[in-house]
């Protein structure tokens, strides 16, 4: 059994699209129709054959209280690594990405969280020396 | 000053706490941090394992003494450290490090140029 795929679940199939591949630099892989929804995924341009991530619709009743409350403490659904935290912060945030934590070392990690402006958080990380 | 009442015995009992403390230290490095942030810094900084609740826990403590502020900006809550409810502390016993609440030198200190008692 391999794992294969994640998920992140969206609020908008569409703009997740765009913010996912425009904004962060995943590559489209997958997009099916499915019924009023897509099988959606993307994959990482440094890993093409790699790991997928599905922009999943939060459709489910109960994804938006869960997301909202997540996003309220500040809490980052997932984390992709990064190089340099640093750099990708300066380079997010000149394409407008709000961030809820600036870079930050924490022990064998620096890590930053931002708004997927889709209902999440998400986290960069790299690994220090 | 006689009226004193719940307020200040609540930030007395709010620094009793050393991970209260340790919260306060970290706004002070950086003010407005999210409760994830919070809990990360602890963990990470100063190897405390307090889980996300008893932290969330010891900010509405801090925050019933008036030492955090949550400002809600949009979807996210921020905690920020306010300091103010320390200004009473000073008062009460002084406000000048090495000198009583009159103005004298403590014992131990030079007296030159000290008034009559």
């Amino acid at each position: 059994m391999r794992i294969n795929l994640t998920s992140v679940l969206v609020d908008d199939q569409e703009k997740a699209r765009a913010f996912y591949t425009d904004v962060l630099g995943f590559v489209l892989k997958h997009d099916i129709p499915l019924g009023a929804d897509r099988w959606l995924t993307v994959v990482s341009p440094q890993d093409p054959q790699g790991t997928e991530l599905l922009l999943e619709p939060s459709g489910h009743p109960a994804a938006k209280p869960f997301k909202d409350a997540l996003v309220a403490d500040g809490i980052p659904f997932t984390s992709f690594a990064v190089d340099d935290v640093a750099a990708e912060h300066e380079r997010l945030s000149g394409l407008g990405v709000r961030f809820t934590q600036a870079p930050t070392a924490m022990g064998p990690v620096t890590t930053a969280v931002f708004d997927d402006t889709c209902g999440n958080l998400i986290q960069i990380s790299q690994y220090n020396g | 000053m006689l009226a004193y009442g719940g307020g200040v015995a609540d930030v007395f009992k709010a620094l009793a706490d050393p991970t209260r403390r340790t919260i306060l230290d970290e706004l002070t490095l950086r003010n407005g941090q999210t409760l994830f942030e919070i809990c990360a810094r602890l963990t990470t900084n100063h190897g405390l394992s307090s889980s996300r609740q008893s932290v969330s826990q010891h900010l509405d403590i801090l925050e019933a003494a008036g030492l955090v502020e949550t400002r809600r900006e949009g979807r996210y809550k921020f905690h920020y450290i306010n300091t103010a409810p320390l200004g009473p502390i000073m008062g009460r016993w002084g406000n000048q490090p090495g000198k009583d609440s009159e103005g004298r030198p403590n014992s131990g200190a030079t007296t030159e140029g000290a008034g009559s008692a």
